[in-house]
């Protein structure tokens, strides 16, 4: 029966494997619980949950799993529409009224006559005293009072139900992220060029031992410690059509920032133009002449550029193109200045691969670029990253 | 080592976080601790140790700390300066082999907790550079060929702050728990472990003020358990009179000794500006 809980897991994205599971079950044979459905919620939280963002998504799977489990109703969970459960109205009860309710049973006459009710019970039903639904008195539903009511979805209202796991206490952590910041760190790892430089504070022990030799009495030798090297210079696209991609573009950002310690970055709009900025809100006030930012960084800089590629076509081809300014050159002539000045150069392209092909602008840019555009997905870092690192020349 | 751990004298286990230290002392693996600063993560080994009776070996991570300097470091410039000065002790490798944190975890005569604090700090490999000996609890000592094992496996507790996301092969080997941010009732409790006696109503006024003030939308640093307990202090060393805190007085909107809740000055101006709008519209 646990098996089909870690199926249900990795079915719900949350990456279990054998060897949580084989934990668990050894942690179940040393009893490191009571056998309470609590402590074994607990526990297989422990086991199988290693990051808070999946902790609600447990949750929910637990509470399918350990419901089909539990009740032992047919080999499938039922599936009880929503619309039951949708608290509409309360049913206000007295003090009195509640004495009356007495309690159905223990647990499992609890669960069989669920079962009993529910095979039944054919549409939504509110208010009654027997039947699933909400706002009644009947033990199942929600919404509803009864000592040992069992909560099936919905708002707890009196907080007696017996579950803790439907509290979804974690719910606003849930925050899934396709590309995560380690992985797009290991991708961009590949960029590494251990190189040292800075001061001296490491002990070189093979020179000390030839110099020691030489010399006769010892001779320290010391060499800076090694670090990446890569210089990296990029171009981000803002605005407009780059909107829908801000939250990926940022996780790229913040990837690159925390890996290279030579990272320039400058911003542009659709396409690159005279001039850069590097604060959008004075995107106006402060720029940087393009020309400038050729002629500062030298030709060992990698360049990366962020961006859809989805313009009007003018505004690669014509003077005067851009959406935003007179341009005195057309784009073209600028991305082939910066494609001739550095030979390590790629584009990462946020947009699915497929959809490339529907857009002028991206043929003409990926001709611009000599191909080497790449879809900003983890293989196409990957992809691109190698291209960076390939020897130029 | 039966019995089991539910909570100590000085803090507050909710039940999860039983569950999960059970586990991992019992199973002995790593236990990762996650959480907002504040909420007891490094305080959660120094109990365990306590509740344990164990020696407790902390190993803080920095940004610069490798995986190796937890093993053994080898000083080899010491062995040089004395080769050079004709000592005896240049003879044995083992006198320049310096004893790292796990080394001295593993061969400690009684069982230790090993607490690895803020693992995140470290490089993105650290994480992957310990698979193997916490998993196997052994290594290897290649400048003397020995190989250090632990007799029993150490409890191992690891607490990260999420600056650094860890590689999935490392999470595996781990048992797991997120503290979260106490409620109001574990909260009191908290309070009651650490200020017996304290007057119900003052606990009372400056929880709903706390309180209030985490629910304050943008702070960059919202105040959690440890500033909560370090303003109480102050309340309580500053003989605080009750009703400062009970009719407070709206042209005085920010609390008293608010320093110990807001660590941030701008989060103290936006704090400032908000009262002020809530006083303009009070009137």
């Amino acid at each position: 029966m646990l098996l089909n809980f870690l199926d249900e897991l990795r079915a719900a994205g949350i990456s279990a494997s054998l060897k949580e599971h084989l934990t668990l079950l050894e942690a179940l044979d040393r009893e490191v619980i009571e056998q309470t459905p609590e402590a074994f919620y607990y526990l297989s939280r422990a086991t199988f949950v290693k990051d808070e963002g999946l902790l609600d998504r447990f949750d929910q799977v637990f509470q399918k799993v350990f419901k089909g489990v539990l009740t032992d109703y047919g080999q499938e969970a039922v599936d009880i529409p929503e619309d039951w459960l949708k608290a509409v109205a309360e049913k206000f009860l007295s003090a009195e009224e509640m004495e009356k309710i007495k309690s159905l049973g223990d647990w499992d006459e609890i669960m069989e006559t669920l079962k009993k009710r529910l095979e039944e019970q054919q549409g939504r039903h509110q208010g009654g005293n027997k039947w699933i639904g909400t706002g009644g008195t009947s033990p199942f539903g929600n919404g509803g009072y009864n000592p040992e009511g069992v909560r099936i979805g919905g708002e707890s209202r009196h907080k007696r139900a017996i579950k803790v796991w439907e509290k979804r206490e974690f719910a606003n952590l849930d925050n899934t992220k396709e590309l995560g910041t380690r992985n797009i760190k290991m991708a961009l790892r590949r960029l590494r060029r251990f190189a040292r430089e800075g001061a001296a504070d490491e002990l070189d022990l093979d020179a000390t031992i030839r110099g020691t030799a030489r010399q006769g009495f010892l001779d320290i030798h010391m060499r800076p410690e090694r670090h990446n090297a890569v210089k990296l210079l990029l171009f981000l696209d803002v605005g407009g059509s780059m909107d829908p991609h801000i939250k990926l573009c940022e996780e790229l950002f913040s990837a690159a920032n925390a890996e290279f310690k030579n990272l320039e970055f400058f911003y542009f709009h659709n396409c690159l133009y005279e001039g850069v900025w590097k604060d959008n809100r004075r995107r106006w006030a402060e720029r940087t002449k393009t020309w400038d930012v050729l002629h500062k960084y030298g030709h060992d800089y990698k360049i990366v550029f962020v961006g859809d590629a989805a313009m009007s076509p003018y505004e690669i081809s014509h003077p005067g193109g851009s959406v935003e300014h007179m341009n005195e050159e057309a784009g073209h002539v600028w991305l082939s200045r910066v494609t001739h000045t550095y030979p390590a150069c790629v584009w990462l392209n946020p947009e699915p691969q497929r959809i490339w092909d529907y857009s002028q602008s991206n043929k003409m840019v990926r001709q611009l670029m000599n191909d080497r555009m790449y879809p900003l997905t983890l293989e196409g870092l990957d992809d691109a990253m190698r291209e960076l690192s390939r020897k130029q020349g | 080592m039966d019995q089991k751990f539910t909570g100590t004298k000085n803090y507050v286990a909710t039940d999860d976080l039983k569950v999960a230290v059970n586990a991992a002392v019992m199973l002995r693996r790593p236990l990762l601790v996650k959480g907002e600063p504040g909420t007891g993560k490094t305080v959660l080994a120094h109990e365990i140790a306590k509740a344990t009776g164990a020696p407790l070996i902390e190993w803080n991570v920095k940004s610069t700390t490798k995986a190796q300097q937890g093993l053994y470091e080898y000083d080899a410039v010491a062995r040089l300066r004395d080769g050079q000065l004709g000592d005896e002790r240049v003879h044995d490798i083992s006198n320049y082999i310096r004893k790292g944190k796990l080394w001295e975890a593993f061969t400690s005569p009684e069982l230790p907790v090993l607490l690895i604090d803020e693992i995140d700090k470290a490089d993105i490999e650290f994480p992957n550079d310990l698979l193997q000996e916490l998993d196997r609890m052994s290594f290897d000592v290649y400048e003397t060929g020995e190989r250090i094992e632990a007799k029993e496996r150490p409890i191992v507790v690891i607490t990260s702050n999420n600056e650094k996301e860890l590689p999935d092969a490392f999470l595996r080997r781990c048992f797991f728990h997120y503290i979260k941010f106490p409620d109001a009732d574990t909260m009191r409790e908290i309070i009651d472990v650490h200020f017996p006696g304290i007057q119900k109503n003052l606990v009372t006024k400056a929880m709903e003020i706390f309180y209030e003030l985490r629910e304050v939308p943008g702070l960059k640093k919202k105040p959690s358990t440890s500033e909560l307990l370090d303003w109480l202090k102050l309340l309580l060393v500053e003989d605080m009179p009750l009703d400062i805190l009970q009719d407070r007085d709206p042209t005085k909107a920010i609390p008293p000794l608010h320093g110990a809740l807001l660590k941030n000055e701008q989060d103290v101006m936006m704090f400032e500006r908000l009262a002020f709008m809530a006083r303009r519209q009070g009137r």
